[in-house]
């Protein structure tokens, strides 16, 4: 979870406008204008469950409003960043990227990322093989160090293509594996969370960790993209 | 103790309990099929025990089993190289000389 209304579809907000209007009325007390409602969001099933469950865990003191929103607070500061570093790292570090493969959780800490109950498994792209994740049950996404997955990451159409056709749908994020390169699937169906750590791009090889780091987005890391050496990543016009 | 070792080869019981009301991680699409320990992740408690808030059940080896695409994917648009890698409890699995037994 990642807080209050994160179950709602980021579709089309612009809908939400018809009550506005755009000319002005004269002054006519009889004139019952269609006031746009205070309440502007729709309380879903979700969200009043949400609160619902929320309210009664602090009337019985088990947390305080101010541990949920602290919790919030640290949820919405994960970011594809966390991960970025953890590859820099990686690639410039070989006895960390050891480490890492053989005991991420440990690995991580040193950087100071504690990814809690998190079991993480290091996917390793190398110019034989390609990683991509996917969770086809639900969403599941190591948000301790990638943030809030992206909606199509949990969109049926990726859940359900990636696995049937994963090279027709690399394709559609730019991505061509070469024939003779196997693409490995991931399905994350159970207790394990999947982090691909994606090779380092030609020609950055004067770069030092930070720079490294700003090369790597998010969808890298997932694997439907490899890291360009460019700088532009395609992740980062998100 | 887990029961299979990584190298091993089994075989996803091809069963389909009706969902709802069972909470079931093996994807439908990897049922009946045959593939290899990958590697053991250890022992979790049972997702279909959890679900129902039944938490203190015995805990079941989880395993990752690797399977050839072509193999589930009759008409597979990519190379016979190209696989696919699922956690599978160990109640799902059996050794793939026992053909289709559910």
């Amino acid at each position: 979870m990642s807080g209050p209304g994160d179950t709602h579809d980021h579709g089309h907000h612009h809908d939400h406008h018809h009550h506005d209007h755009d000319h002005l009325h004269p002054y006519d007390p009889a004139h019952n204008h269609p006031h746009r409602e205070d309440q502007d969001d729709t309380m879903t099933y979700y969200k009043v469950m949400e609160a619902a469950v929320r309210e009664l865990l602090i009337e019985k003191g088990l947390v305080t409003a101010e541990q949920v929103h602290r919790e919030i607070e640290r949820m919405d500061a994960r970011t594809p960043a966390n991960g970025a570093r953890i590859v820099a790292r990686a690639w410039t570090d070989p006895a960390f990227k050891k480490r890492l493969i053989e005991t991420p959780k440990q690995a991580i800490a040193e950087i100071g990322h504690d990814i809690g109950p998190l079991h993480l498994i290091v996917l390793e792209n190398t110019p034989d093989v390609h990683n991509v994740v996917v969770c086809t049950l639900c969403s599941c996404y190591p948000r301790w160090i990638l943030g809030i997955p992206p909606d199509w990451y949990k969109s049926r159409a990726y859940r359900s293509r990636v696995v049937r056709e994963p090279r027709t749908v690399l394709r559609e994020f730019g991505t061509e594996i070469a024939e003779e390169r196997e693409v490995r699937v991931h399905d994350s169906t159970a207790d394990m969370r999947y982090f691909v750590l994606p090779m380092r791009p030609k020609g950055t090889e004067g770069m030092n960790e930070d720079e490294l780091a700003a090369l790597v987005g998010r969808d890298s890391m997932i694997g439907v993209v490899e890291v360009d050496a460019d700088g532009v990543t395609r992740a980062a016009a998100e | 103790m887990a029961r299979y070792a990584v190298g091993e080869k089994v075989r996803v019981r091809a069963a389909f309990p009706p969902t709802p009301p069972t909470h079931v991680r093996t994807p439908h699409y990897i049922r009946g099929h045959a593939g290899t320990i990958e590697r053991i992740c250890g022992a979790f408690g049972n997702p279909e025990e959890l679900a129902f808030g039944r938490r203190y059940g015995p805990k079941s080896t989880l395993y990752r089993v690797r399977f050839r695409q072509a193999d589930i994917w009759p008409d597979y648009e990519g190379p016979a190289e190209d696989h696919i890698e699922i956690e599978i409890y160990e109640f799902w699995l059996e050794p793939a000389e026992r053909e289709n037994a559910a």
